[in-house]
């Protein structure tokens, strides 16, 4: 992975820039020692490393704004991070960069039942939020697979959905306000406890860029009462084509699940052999949730099982208790831990058209048999959100180098059927090469304006989200 | 008035445009302030690029109609969840509004609250920057965070930023149920408190008004009739203490009942109605403490009690000339907007904006009709104009 060459100024003025960020924070927030620098030198993409310049831990939104004004005097890039769960490389630093981390930032600001929000500072992790308000009946929505560990400021930057984002949305959909921090110092409030502000969508603008515009300190976040119950049904079909054909029957017939989750053969036999949650040995597994009261949820699993007997499915499972759900979870939810056991992975997440399903799986097993790397395929699949896990040894040489390819041609079909390279994940340093092939050059030169507004001098993740050629002039300054 | 047929053309009129542009769909929401320079209209730029009902994916040309939208999506039983508000009738304006206008002024109706904002459902966009050039932004997937999302900036932009040539949707079923749930005879405490307690249900009320002048407040249920029958009797039974209660079941009763709701039909007659946004609870206490009692004005809340509509007639607008050492319905008018916007920016008050959708154009030209921005708000949203219309061609001044 082609990263930039550090700025040799700024590695040369290295104990000069660490003294002055030194100077406006606690002693234990600035950390330069190349031994403890070392655990940020990666995120979950571990494939990739380098240990920053310094890393800094504020605790206060003019913590950051006062490191943020001196990495902007003295030119230092500086990486955001939140918890470092990034599968596409976001947190990914150089070497002459400083990580700004939020993982100090954790409190709980304000919680308001009757007008529905809380405001946390972004280093609290997802789950933690929920924490704060279960006790009252409410649950914030997104919930990302990385959900115990991820922080809010992590969620903001690449906007994260998960699994339950069919009926509640993803991040950018459930984010009422911000704190962020530009590049300068400069701190803006966006949002807060009330819906759509009037001028430019700013938050929108926001979630999902990848912490190139701002850090953000603080958000305003929905919060949602807990559904009476929920229940699931599983489903096995022989073929993929007829289990998609199931999924945009369901969606037609008007029925919201709040997830619809899709296993292919080669991962369930993986995560039978590993959690034994007792799925059938078929092409296609379908998992459909749906919520309500009990009497609630038997109408629309009604609807949903009177669907899916019309394509003669080998299996149709009803969950009638807690613990049956809990089983027919099981799987999907070990789905990446076995596939860890056997092999290292790679994890994609290209969204394609619904409707483009079965194709797509058929050139994924096509590609899989060229390539000799095996795929497992386990997605969001009322969204068309897929999760291709591709097999290697990081062991051996060329298989690294081989499933990134493979990876990239899987990514290229998402784009030549009418989708896109990532749905969930970001773009980080892992797609930043084929941005490309989703945009024309004047697509990506509007997003670049963007960034040339909110950061004129590229400091903030600079080597991120845009292909290197097309960035290198904005920053060279 | 240039109204083109084709994108390209749309293109390489704006590209060898002299002067500033006012873009059009059909014109039905003249909000903002009056605007100079040459009419463009997409309104010519029609038709369905792509529609999948099963991935509820819906891809059209911004100058398509709404009502053929939602006619064609009517057609396999689905639809715009975000039930975007007509403006025809409040601003006694004439045209078919255009899928194009909704999304440049983010047109969102009582549904925002459960089902989202048109922001929230907008999926891809294309449009024609101030320097003529084509840029497309998302796609036709539903989850997408390739790339910044100027998807979400575009809405709402008011083609300050580009001109929308195509927009793409995420679209739901049409349930096959609704139900709504009238409270009648609560004051504002009573109204609140049913708002409140609805929103905080598990029972997913997906329309929250409270109408003072007809004191009743309606909560809508959508779903399967069993749940829609079964939610109706829990809501009933959570609200019987605030008043008396009504359900309705009809389905065109509710679609007209929700229509009047949706197009502020109750201060349709008003000369001066003003929309704001802030936390429910911020609104139950009364803008700035009393500012909303204080001045003598029509009323309607939406969104749970988040959105308020306020509307003056002349005469209420002139009783608040005095005030300020005036006696003229223009000047009230102008007094209390100002009063308005500087609540909203008074943190202490909760926070939220007012916009002046309805006065007549020399009250509008006297003022930001927009909620004015913070400092650093206000200079980012400079910085975007001067680099998508370097020119300062699109609408020049109608957002800052």
């Amino acid at each position: 992975m082609d990263m930039p060459a550090p700025n040799a100024v700024v590695m040369a003025r290295k104990q000069k820039i660490v003294a002055r960020l030194a100077s406006v924070l606690p002693r234990d927030a600035v950390i330069d020692d190349p031994a403890e620098t070392r655990a940020y030198e990666c995120d979950a993409l571990t494939a990739y490393r380098c240990p920053p310049l310094a890393v800094v831990l504020p605790s206060s939104t003019e913590e950051v704004a006062a490191v943020l004004r001196i990495c902007h005097e003295e030119g230092v890039p500086v990486v955001p991070r939140g918890s470092g769960t990034s599968l596409a490389g976001g947190a990914m630093p150089t070497a002459d960069s400083v990580i700004l981390g939020v993982s100090r930032l954790t409190e709980v600001l304000e919680v308001d039942y009757d007008n529905r929000f809380i405001r946390v500072q972004a280093g609290r992790t997802n789950l933690s939020v929920t924490g704060a308000v279960e006790e009252e009946g409410f649950f914030y929505a997104p919930d990302p697979s990385s959900q115990l560990a991820c922080a809010i400021a992590g969620n903001i930057a690449m906007n994260s959905g998960g699994a339950h984002c069919l009926k509640y949305g993803v991040t950018t959909n459930n984010l009422l306000g911000v704190t962020l921090v530009q590049m300068d110092g400069t701190v803006v409030e966006i949002g807060g406890a009330y819906m759509d502000a009037g001028g430019y969508d700013w938050l929108g603008l926001i979630c999902g860029s990848e912490g190139q515009l701002g850090v953000v300190t603080e958000a305003t976040l929905r919060i949602l009462p807990k559904p009476e119950g929920a229940r699931p049904v599983l489903m096995g079909f022989d073929s993929s084509e007829v289990a998609g054909a199931c999924v945009a029957d369901i969606i037609k017939a008007g029925v919201l699940p709040v997830a619809i989750e899709f296993m292919d053969r080669p991962c369930i036999r993986a995560t039978e052999a590993f959690a034994g949650a007792g799925y059938p040995d078929c092409e296609a597994l379908l998992i459909v949730e749906v919520e309500g009261s009990a009497a609630e949820i038997d109408e629309q699993l009604g609807v949903i099982l009177q669907i899916a007997r019309k394509h003669d499915p080998v299996e149709l499972r009803e969950s009638g208790s807690a613990e049956e759900s809990a089983r027919i979870w099981l799987g999907r939810k070990s789905a990446f831990g076995a596939m860890g056991q056997i092999n290292d992975y790679m994890c994609l997440d290209g969204t394609i058209p619904v409707s483009a399903l079965p194709l797509v799986l058929r050139r994924i097993g096509e590609m899989s048999k060229e390539y000799g790397l095996g795929v497992a395929n386990v997605f969001h699949a009322g969204d068309g959100n897929m999760h291709p896990l591709i097999l290697f040894d990081a062991n051996k040489p060329g298989d690294l180098e081989r499933c990134e390819a493979f990876g990239a041609d899987i990514l290229k079909l998402c784009v030549e059927v009418g989708g896109c390279l990532t749905g969930e994940h970001g773009v980080g340093i892992e797609k930043r090469d084929l941005m490309n092939v989703q945009f024309d050059p004047a697509d990506i030169e509007a997003q670049l304006r963007v960034k040339d507004v909110f950061d004129p001098k590229w400091l903030l993740n600079p080597a991120k989200v845009f292909p290197l050629a097309a960035t290198a002039s904005r920053r060279a300054g | 008035m240039i109204r083109l047929e084709t994108e390209a053309d749309l293109a390489e009129a704006v590209a060898t445009a002299e002067g500033p542009l006012r873009i059009l769909g059909s014109g039905t929401r003249p909000v903002g302030r009056p605007l100079e320079g040459t009419a463009l209209s997409v309104a010519g730029l029609t038709g369905v690029e792509l529609y999948e009902p099963g991935a509820l994916t819906l891809v059209v040309r911004a100058g398509t109609p709404l009502a053929e939208v939602e006619r064609v999506l009517a057609a396999e039983g689905q639809r715009l969840a975000f039930e975007a508000m007509d403006h025809r009738g409040l601003l006694g304006t004439g045209g078919e509004p255009t899928i194009g206008g909704v999304v440049a002024a983010n047109v969102s109706g009582p549904r925002r609250i459960q089902a989202g904002a048109c922001r929230d459902a907008l999926i891809g966009v294309r449009f024609v920057d101030g320097r003529g050039q084509v840029v497309r932004n998302g796609g036709r997937v539903m989850k997408n965070v390739t790339g910044y999302d100027l998807v979400k900036l575009m809405a709402g932009s008011r083609g300050t930023l580009g001109v929308l040539t195509e927009v793409a949707f995420k679209v739901l079923p049409v349930p096959e149920a609704v139900a709504t749930v009238t409270l009648y005879g609560a004051g504002r405490d009573g109204a609140f408190d049913a708002m409140t307690r609805a929103l905080k249900s598990p029972f997913e009320v997906s329309g929250a008004a409270w109408v003072p002048g007809a004191a009743a407040v309606h909560l809508r249920l959508e779903g399967f009739a069993g749940s829609v029958a079964y939610r109706a009797e829990r809501l009933t039974a959570l609200l019987s203490d605030l008043g008396e209660i009504a359900v309705e079941t009809g389905t065109e009763a509710n679609a007209a009942l929700w229509r009047t709701i949706r197009d502020v039909e109750a201060l349709a007659d008003l000369p001066y109605v003003w929309r704001v946004s802030m936390a429910p609870g911020a609104l139950r206490a009364g803008i700035r403490g009393d500012l909303d009692r204080t001045a003598r004005v029509e009323r309607l809340y939406d969104w749970a009690g988040g959105l308020c509509w306020i509307g003056m007639s002349a005469e209420q607008a002139a009783e608040y000339a005095p005030l300020y050492g005036a006696d003229d319905a223009a000047s009230g008018a102008i007094r209390f907007h100002r009063d308005l916007q500087e609540a909203m920016a008074d943190p202490e008050f909760g926070g939220g904006h007012a916009t002046l959708v309805k006065a007549p154009e020399e009250v509008r030209a006297q003022v930001s009709v927009f909620q004015p921005e913070p400092a650093p708000q206000a200079a980012l949203a400079r910085g975007l104009r001067a680099q998508f219309d370097p020119r300062g061609i699109l609408n020049p001044g109608l957002m800052g």
